[in-house]
């Protein structure tokens, strides 16, 4: 029989009894439906996970430091030549890093401890350099109070919660976490604070010392007003330990403000500037050793924090696992319906089948046929089966969601239904309900005439 | 069409056998029949109920397999055939009728006619047009869409007659065709099936308790009796294309 004609017969047969075979493929839904849910929810909190995880930097991020820098106590340990020799890391070296395979940019990381004015009160504090790309790529700017940056050499400022607290004279309680960022941010966006800084400027050079005098350079006192524009509640500089900022610039204004850095060996002159450090950030973590190893053959030193990923990808490896076998649980108890369903089928058209077979046809025709009818309720079921595990991890993301926002937490998206999980689903389903029509349909093919067209 | 020339033989059973196990008993339901039927003759089997026949004629028509014995049809030993084979044999070489009909009840007329079709693979148009056309031969023409619950006893086996012929096939088994049927309307059938024997020459094998049905129309009677052949008669009231019985040829023979 041709294919058309066996899908034909298929659909017509599963339409006579339309009630029994919907309730067969609800079942099937049901199975491909939990399985589903339980995936997506897994790998949403797989992609959760991961995407906190990288935009942290932990995992993308090489930090690239000049061997000359003395104060770098890893240079003792590492290969490549001596910290005098070593090259500068200035902007040709900036540039020629960012253009290393797999590097999506290399910025400078500029912070220095100064002192902030906010209505006539001295505050010390770090202040940080932010590239403009962390808009996108810091889940600290997420869930941020007011806004990013609106360009990256604007005169603005984003502060850190406890830096606002601060500035507002308001103690959080001990033990307690749950100052309102909105309460902090109202009377705080919009208003200025001033910025009091030490200018690195060049000296202005002696012919007759050439320009090998770039070490020569005065210190000018400046001020800097900025407008607060936004607030966040997670910490952009988690990474830096007892080192983070809590006052955050444009990079770009950092950059050209010339904030003497508490550095020993940053002696260049303003016009070509030597940083401490460059933080390197890789497109995918896979690329760090790689990228690492490349800082390191141009000279300079390199650290990341390599494999950590690993084991929580083994992690979410088992987690998937496990909520994939207990999803198909329901789609094994599905399949055992079907073959029911299909066993039911055979007894009742077993006359039918031996009218097919006294006019010609073949035991691969009836075979064909309880395996088409088999396989339309494993695409139907997949089908609908997909539609409802998507609304049911939907419902499972919006009352997660309503339970985060109640402890003040970011809204997360905690479920994931990538294409491939509906194609495999709906594929899963059709596979299952083809093994499932297995036995019905080679009992049906196997079917005596003589005693089916006795059969009334 | 391709049937074979009038003296050859359609059909050819060599001392065949069919037992069942039912218990504790052996149930000989066909026990030794050798019997020859020419192409285009028209063959009426007769007996008792539980005479064997329509087992005879279910070894014929590739729907059971012999114990023992050989059924020759066309030259195709049908104990040699394959599963496979034996389904297209009963596509090609046969069509059959029987006493209720048997036509798929959720299906239209024109859809029951071309089933045997599907399974030959012939194209959507074009079995819909021979359908159609097998329909309008047997009086159903406006009867297409119908379902077979719709009609009459002798409109169901009309169409039950247009899906056998619809494959044309050499020989055509009726079991017991106007079993189900009052008088008037079996004659009309009869007249249907002698007219296909005469005018398209196909083989007839006909299984009836009717004596005075197969009187009128068979060329030739076979009675049976307990499994056996007991008598076969020509009937030279019936102006068939073949009147002289033939005799079994004894093992390894060959038709004359």
């Amino acid at each position: 029989m041709k294919l058309y004609d066996v899908a034909d017969l298929a659909i017509r047969n599963l339409r006579e009894s339309v009630f029994r075979n919907s309730l067969t493929t609800i079942g099937i839904s049901v199975g491909v439906a939990s399985l589903v849910a339980m995936l997506s929810l897994g790998i949403g909190l797989q992609q959760l996970a991961s995407r906190r995880l990288q935009k942290s930097g932990l995992f993308d991020t090489v930090v690239a430091t000049s061997r000359r820098d003395l104060r770098n106590f890893r240079e003792q340990r590492e290969e490549g030549p001596p910290p005098a020799e070593s090259p500068s890391l200035d902007e040709p070296a900036r540039n020629k890093i960012a253009q290393i395979p797999g590097v999506v940019e290399a910025y400078p990381d500029i912070r220095f401890v100064t002192e902030v004015r906010f209505d006539d009160k001295p505050h010390l504090t770090m202040v940080a350099g932010i590239p403009f790309s962390a808009r996108s790529n810091n889940d600290a700017f997420d869930g941020m109070q007011g806004s990013f940056f609106s360009s990256d050499g604007a005169a603005e400022v984003t502060l850190q919660k406890s830096f606002a607290e601060e500035l507002l004279g308001i103690t959080p309680k001990p033990g307690t976490d749950n100052t309102n960022l909105a309460d902090l941010a109202k009377p705080l966006l919009g208003k200025e604070l001033t910025m009091r800084y030490a200018e690195r400027a060049s000296a202005p050079s002696s012919p007759s010392l050439g320009p090998s005098n770039s070490a020569a350079y005065s210190v000018v006192s400046r001020q800097q007003a900025l407008k607060i524009v936004g607030l966040t509640d997670l910490d952009p500089d988690s990474l830096r330990g007892t080192a983070r900022a809590r006052v955050f610039l444009p990079l770009k204004l950092a950059q050209d403000l010339h904030v003497m850095q508490p550095n020993l060996r940053d002696t260049s002159a303003s016009d070509s500037p030597s940083y401490t450090s460059l933080s390197v950030r890789v497109q995918n973590p896979n690329q760090v050793p790689a990228v690492e190893d490349a800082i390191k053959k141009m000279g300079f030193s390199a650290f990341s924090i390599v494999d950590a990923t690993r084991s929580m990808r083994q992690f979410f490896a088992v987690l998937d696992g496990f909520l994939a076998i207990f999803g198909s649980l329901a789609l094994a108890v599905a399949s055992i319906g079907i073959v029911n369903t299909l066993v039911m089928a055979i007894l009742e058209r077993r006359r039918e089948i031996g009218i097919m077979k006294a006019i010609g046809a073949s035991d691969a025709d009836v075979r064909g046929l309880f395996f088409a009818e088999a396989g339309a309720m494993g695409l139907v079921g997949g089908a609908v089966g997909v539609t409802l595990g998507w609304a049911i991890g939907r419902l499972i993301n919006f009352g997660m969601n309503i339970y985060l926002e109640r402890q003040h937490f970011p809204s997360a998206q905690i479920w994931s239904v990538p294409m491939w999980l509906v194609l495999s689903a709906i594929g899963f389903s059709i596979v299952v309900s083809l093994l499932s029509g297995l036995y019905p349909a080679s009992r049906a093919a196997r079917l005596d005439p003589v005693q089916a067209l006795r059969y009334e | 069409m391709d049937i074979s020339g009038p003296n050859s033989v359609a059909v050819r059973t060599e001392n065949v056998c069919r037992h069942y196990q039912m218990g504790e008993a052996l149930v000989r339901a066909v026990d030794g029949i050798s019997v020859d039927v020419r192409a285009g003759e028209f063959v009426a089997l007769l007996g008792a109920s539980g005479s064997g026949k329509s087992s005879l004629l279910n070894l014929v028509a590739g729907l059971d397999r012999p114990t023992s014995g050989a059924v020759i049809v066309h030259e195709n030993n049908l104990a040699e055939l394959s599963r496979e084979q034996l389904a297209k044999y009963r596509l090609h070489t046969v069509g059959m009728v029987f006493q209720s009909f048997n036509l798929i009840p959720r299906m239209s007329l024109l859809e029951n006619v071309e089933l045997p079709m599907r399974f030959a693979e012939v194209d959507r148009r074009e079995r819909s047009a021979l359908a159609r056309q097998s329909l309008e031969r047997v009086g159903l023409s406006g009867r297409l869409s119908h379902r077979p619950m719709e009609l009459s006893g002798g409109e169901q086996q009309r169409a039950s007659l247009a899906r056998a012929l619809i494959n044309r096939p050499k020989l055509l088994l009726a079991d017991e065709p106007t079993g189900n049927l009052d008088s008037r309307t079996g004659t009309e059938i009869m007249e249907l099936i002698r007219s296909f024997n005469q005018s398209l020459g196909m083989t007839v094998l006909m299984v009836t308790h009717e004596e005075a049905l197969a009187e009128k129309y068979a060329s030739r009677m076979l009675h049976l009796a307990d499994g056996k052949l007991v008598n076969d008669l020509s009937n030279d009231g019936v102006r068939g294309i073949s009147s002289e019985p033939m005799q079994a040829p004894g093992p390894g023979g060959k038709t004359q």
